[in-house]
């Protein structure tokens, strides 16, 4: 299965591009409208992009009347992705999109570097989501988080469906004459081909704590069909394209030929039959 | 208003001008757009691609003024004829240049959309302020252009008379165009990674409504936006 990455994609903008994936996932929606954060927003770095977007959405209200009717019409099945500052919020959110048949997913993202933290844990906030809502959840952490697979297995425990791993690390750049910082915010979120073995390590740690039984999206620097077998060697049941859509529009369709490819020169029928074979030889 | 597409085109010329490129591919299947669209163009080793205004649009090429400000840019004014790059556009909304009294204003790069506009539009007057004469160079690219150097500002030019403004420039240049001429269509600027909004890093705020200028601009007050971006029509199929 393949998405794209929450903040990767308009499928308003560019259906044609949204309509090469199994799901399209939406910019992260918060209860309340956020303007986002001052310009410069986006700087090129080593191995990879900085971005401090700050989660800039029309609020859920706003999602819900004017964006939401326009993205069913386009007959993808969707994602919605959740931020916000307290589990009231994320909870509130996952309530007022209720449950539709279109919206396969609600995923709470735990984990933008580029919006101050959420003070629960977690679990506290997939507990809150849970209560407020039916739909399968899929919770996103960070790569900077000490212990992923302990708060994956509190994640489950709290009532999610599966992960999706990772979300952006933390970067900096700064400008090449004034060694000032180069994004309006300072540091932002550091993404693209820097990420690839970050976030190979995320899924392949979650999936064996997890015993590969729940759905993991893996993301994270996915430029190419190798680069998403990978993912799901290291236990991946979906990959995510995120920063690859920016300078390739046409990467859903390049990487899922690709990745046929590469199954099939390995053995595999279907990807399924690959999925956490970086674990045969692993013994605890 | 064509499609976009993305296509490996070969450079087939390069010149310097001033301290400018001018840097020319073939066209082969991408259309030209019209004056104040852009273009993404991407080099290998770059994650993410750079926008650049069309400049020129000889038969069967497409031309782009570059200022070598950093590394793609640097990098792109060295490019030899035949090497590739990944030309992805025309993207962006355009100005409009059906207007009754058109007057051209550049300041220092922001001279770049404004050939392929005055030559669309019929040689209108044209006002084009640098920063050195050795930057002025490029207006020779402007037929009529009248040019000044700093600290003599373009606003100072800018004749009392009501005229339909078409401006790209430094932020500091298009503020004072606006303030002057509250109606000037604003090529407006913000570093971009994608061009068909996908990634917010483009939005500023104008007029307090918040934009994505790579749909609803780069031109502030220009055509409106021609949505969605990527339609799937056969003529955006990508390389
Ligand atoms: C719609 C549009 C049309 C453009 N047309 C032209 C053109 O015709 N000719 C031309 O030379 N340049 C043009 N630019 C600017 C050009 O895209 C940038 O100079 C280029 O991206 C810089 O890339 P780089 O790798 O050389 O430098 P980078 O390392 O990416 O940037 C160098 C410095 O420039 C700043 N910067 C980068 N991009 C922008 C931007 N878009 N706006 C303001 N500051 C920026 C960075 O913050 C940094 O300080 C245009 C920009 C836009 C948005
Ligand atoms: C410009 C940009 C905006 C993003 N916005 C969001 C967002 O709104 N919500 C979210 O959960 N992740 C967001 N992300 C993170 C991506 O979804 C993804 O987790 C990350 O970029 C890693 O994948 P990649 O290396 O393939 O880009 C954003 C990333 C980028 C580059
Ligand atoms: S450049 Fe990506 S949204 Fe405008």
């Amino acid at each position: 299965m393949i998405l794209n990455a929450s903040g990767c994609l308009d499928a308003l903008t560019a259906p044609a591009v949204a309509r090469k994936l199994d799901a399209y996932v939406v910019k992260t929606v918060t209860l309340e409208p956020r303007a986002g954060n001052p310009q410069p927003r986006l700087a090129e770095t080593d191995f990879g992009m900085l971005n401090s977007i700050g989660l800039q959405n029309p609020g859920v209200e706003r999602f819900c009347t004017e964006v939401l009717p326009r993205l069913e019409e386009l007959g993808i099945p969707l994602w919605i992705s959740v931020g916000g500052a307290e589990a009231t919020e994320y909870a509130e959110v996952c309530a007022r999109i209720g449950e539709r048949a279109t919206v396969h997913a609600l995923e709470l993202n735990l984990s933008c570097p580029n919006v101050d933290p959420a003070a629960e844990g977690a679990a506290e906030i997939v507990a809150a989501a849970r209560a407020a809502t039916e739909a399968p959840l899929y919770a996103k952490l960070s790569p900077l988080l000490p212990d992923v697979a302990g708060v994956a297995k509190s994640v489950l425990e709290a009532g999610a469906t599966g992960l999706s791993l990772v979300n952006s690390l933390r970067g900096l750049a700064l400008d090449e004459w004034t060694l000032e910082p180069r994004l309006g915010r300072g540091v932002g979120g550091y993404s693209g081909a820097a990420l690839r073995p970050v976030a190979l390590a995320a899924v392949f740690i979650c999936y064996k704590a997890t015993d590969g039984e729940v759905p993991i999206v893996g993301m994270g620097g996915v430029e190419t069909g190798k680069h998403a077998l990978d993912l799901i060697a290291a236990g991946a049941s979906a990959v995510a394209l995120g920063s690859i859509l920016f300078r390739d529009p046409n990467a859903p369709e390049r990487v899922r030929g690709e990745l046929a490819e590469e199954l099939s020169a390995r053995g595999f029928k279907r990807p399924e039959e690959a999925r956490g074979v970086a674990h045969r030889s692993q013994n605890d | 208003m064509p499609a976009p597409r993305r296509e490996r085109r070969k450079v087939a010329g390069s010149e310097r001008v001033g301290v400018y490129t001018l840097l020319r591919f073939e066209r082969g299947g991408l259309d030209a757009g019209i004056p104040g669209q852009f273009f993404m163009l991407e080099l290998p080793g770059h994650v993410v691609p750079r926008p650049f205004s069309i400049c020129l649009a000889p038969k069967g090429e497409l031309g782009f003024l570059i200022d070598p400000v950093g590394p793609v840019t640097r990098e792109l004014c060295e490019l030899e004829r035949g090497q590739e790059v990944s030309v992805f556009g025309p993207l962006g909304n355009g100005f409009r240049t059906d207007v009754d009294r058109p007057l051209l204003v550049g300041g220092g790069i922001g001279v770049a959309p404004l050939p392929y506009a005055s030559q669309l539009m019929g040689k209108p007057p044209a006002i084009l302020g640098f920063r050195t004469r050795h930057h002025a160079e490029a207006a020779k690219l402007v037929p009529k252009a009248e040019v000044c150097i700093e600290p003599t500002l373009v606003t100072e030019l800018i004749p009392a008379v009501p005229m339909n403004v078409l401006a790209c420039g430094p932020e500091p240049m298009l503020h004072a165009v606006h303030a002057l001429v509250p109606d000037a269509q604003l090529a407006w600027e913000a570093p971009m990674a994608c061009g068909f909004g996908a990634c917010y890093g483009c939005v500023v705020e104008f007029e307090s409504k918040s934009v994505r200028l790579c749909v609803e601009g780069p031109i502030l007050n220009g055509r409106p936006p021609v949505l969605p971006v990527l339609n799937g029509s056969e003529e955006e199929k990508a390389e």
